[in-house]
């Protein structure tokens, strides 16, 4: 079984919202996706046709190799799913949460309580284990909702915008779960806003929008798409943009991007750090003073700005904070993860 | 461990095979049921209200109506007392049901369902393991009533025996309605709705009736139908289990068979509405 996730021409409507619109997926044994689009783009209708939840109108999927409409309980024997929003029993304790999810999974009595206590202290939840999931923070919950997801060792994982409204610690600590899952060989599908969380988790990317895949290819290969790297420049003075203008040109075929609102010039370039000094120089000796400078490489937010001619974020201003809050969280070093949740175990739920 | 072991091992599903059948849908509504039952023990709030209304009832009624209302030409307010524990029995497992609603309903809301609707589990095991839950805690209900029944003056005068034939036709009838509760919760859009719309119905549905009132004083169109009234076959057949007065003398036929009436009543009920129920779970998308 070469793909482990087979999806073709799935079509689902509500009413007049065609929230699948032929959005073909396939996904080898192994690694993992990043299905990435902006709110309403069609990510979760996508994750629940694949997961059984939702019959498609039309189309095809293949899952751990059984036909999803075919034969749905066999395909749910081999997945996990963590959806959008922590799906746990908030007055069953974390341990009758797990235990249930194993015999659900129609494993013995036994079986599932060795597994719930398992999973309990890789997730670092053991201290909590006895306490009513209520009583858990946000970054507990979630743990405890992938490890119910986790009960059955799933070889096909499915998680739905996992790490939407977690702090940047929990945040770190969940792509560290993730990325061990996916050494020990689960393949996943993973839906996301954040376009750094698929670069720096997925293998391939799949960017949807309005039910439709727009694009796919891994990081590079996108960022590829949207051109190499640009020198920007802000300058000081507003009235010398002009004559900022002319010197970049002398560095770029392609012509000078200015925005005059905010003093911004952007030049497509290729000699990369070097090619900076001497554009520094150059604008030194003109006299040009600069509030900024610097080397950009192309992000994913650039892919999709090229692609559907608008950031990510426009795309609903109700999500705003959480992209703030998320949108910076990757840079942030790593110091902060440790296996596999740092910190927060039991004592932060007040 | 060869050579060859060196590539990454793809995880093989800890899941046994999937049983099917009549022993799976038992285990799984058991689970579910059990998770159910945890749920109301930490949230004794529910049982406790779930117990105050009934008990309240039988106090209002018995003491507000006991003596203007004529039982088999007695107005000896014992009698009526004696006459009303049935119906308050009976009301009281049905009531029960709204909390079926708005249990469910709450679960559609929450992103639970969709783990449990990802899972092997059988089809049906959700509403089935809340029904259950939900005639247990009827059945501890009734505990604590038939002790205020004794209390204010109820008597059985035909045996144990036949007493517990009664409650059993009551739980069944509590049991069948509660399927009708799981549709409507399954039907409305948020829990609040729920437990309005689980409510509402009760009220025609145990007042149109002979629970409370003899049914000889109403109009004879209304009478017709409180004869009819699943309700009223089970009250009716409490009441001559129990050995209760005020026996409806109906020609009517669930008022001269109450037993088979009650019976009947309460299976079809399950079978229609367990089978909407179940449809109706699995086509939301909620
Ligand atoms: N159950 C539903 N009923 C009606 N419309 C829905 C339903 N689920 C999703 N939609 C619509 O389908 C589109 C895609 O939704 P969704 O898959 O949830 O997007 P995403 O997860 O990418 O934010 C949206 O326009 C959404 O409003
Ligand atoms: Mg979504």
């Amino acid at each position: 079984m070469q793909e482990a996730i087979i999806a073709e021409g799935l079509v689902k409507t509500f009413g007049d919202v065609r929230a699948l619109d032929g959005v073909d997926l396939s996904v080898p044994t192994g690694t993992v996706l990043g299905l990435l689009g902006p709110n309403g783009a069609g990510k979760t209708t996508t994750v629940r046709v694949l997961t059984t939840l939702l019959r498609p109108d039309a189309g095809r999927a293949v899952v751990a190799g059984i036909d999803v409409l075919k034969h749905p309980n066999q395909v749910r024997r081999s997945i996990g799913l963590s959806g959008q929003f922590a799906a746990v029993d908030e007055y069953l304790t974390g341990r009758e949460n797990l235990q249930m999810v194993g015999e659900l999974y129609q494993m013995s009595a036994r079986d599932s309580k060795a597994r719930a206590l398992e999973l309990l202290e890789w997730f670092n939840l053991s201290d909590a284990a006895d306490r009513p999931a209520k009583t858990y923070s946000g970054g507990m919950r979630r743990r405890l909702d992938l490890a119910a997801a986790l009960v059955v060792r799933p070889p096909v994982m499915f998680m739905d915008e996992p790490t939407t409204g977690l702090d940047p610690r929990n945040r770190l600590a969940l792509w560290e779960v993730i990325q061990k899952l996916v050494e020990d060989g689960t393949t996943l599908l993973l839906t996301t806003q954040y376009l750094e969380e698929a670069d720096h988790l997925a293998h391939d990317i799949v960017v949807v929008d309005h039910g439709k895949v727009i694009a796919r290819g891994t990081a590079d290969q996108l960022k590829a798409q949207v051109g190499g790297e640009r020198v920007e420049v802000v300058v000081q003075d507003r009235d010398l943009i002009g004559t900022a203008s002319e010197v970049l040109r002398g560095y770029s075929r392609d012509g000078v991007a200015v925005d005059k609102h905010t003093r911004r010039l952007t030049i497509p370039v290729q000699g990369g750090a070097k090619l900076l000094a001497e554009v520094i120089r150059d604008l030194d000796a003109r006299g040009i003073e600069i509030d900024d400078i610097g080397l950009r490489r192309p992000t994913l937010d650039d892919v999709f700005i090229s692609l559907t001619g608008h950031h990510a974020e426009d795309a609903d201003e109700d999500e705003q904070d959480t992209h703030a809050s998320g949108g910076k969280s990757g840079s942030g070093g790593k110091t902060a993860a440790a296996v596999p949740a740092a910190g927060d175990s039991g004592k932060d739920a007040a | 461990m060869t050579a060859t072991d060196t590539t990454t091992v793809v995880p093989k599903t800890l899941a046994p095979k999937t049983r099917g059948g009549v022993a799976q849908s038992v285990h799984d509504s058991l689970v579910i049921a059990k998770r159910n039952l945890i749920r109301m023990m930490r949230i004794p709030e529910i049982v406790v209200f779930g117990l105050i209304q009934p008990v309240m009832f039988v106090l209002l009624f018995s003491y507000v109506f006991g003596g203007s209302i004529n039982v088999d030409g007695s107005s000896d307010p014992k009698a009526f007392r004696e006459f009303l524990m049935a119906g308050i029995f009976t009301q009281t497992v049905t009531f029960a049901t709204a909390g079926s609603s708005a249990g469910i309903a709450e679960d559609m809301t929450k992103g639970l369902i969709d783990r449990f609707r990802s899972l092997p589990m059988a089809r049906g095991a959700v509403l089935t393991g809340r029904t259950i839950a939900d005639l247990v805690q009827t059945a501890l209900t009734m505990v604590v009533l038939v002790a205020v029944a004794l209390l204010v003056g109820w008597r059985i005068h035909e045996g144990l025996p036949k007493a517990l034939g009664a409650f059993g036709l009551m739980l069944l009838l509590g049991y069948a309605f509660t399927w009708i509760g799981a549709l409507i919760g399954l039907s409305v859009r948020s829990p609040e709705a729920a437990t309005s719309a689980g409510l509402i119905w009760l009220f025609p549905v145990t007042f149109v009736s002979n629970a409370f009132v003899p049914t000889a004083g109403m109009p004879g169109w209304l009478q017709t139908i409180a004869d009819w009234n699943p309700f009223s076959a089970t009250v009716q057949a409490g009441r001559v289990l129990f050995g209760n007065p005020g026996v409806s003398q109906s020609d009517a036929w669930p008022m001269q068979h109450p037993v088979w009436a009650s019976l009947f009543w309460s299976l079809l009920i399950i079978v229609v509405f367990r089978t909407l129920a179940v449809r109706k779970y699995r086509s939301t998308t909620a």
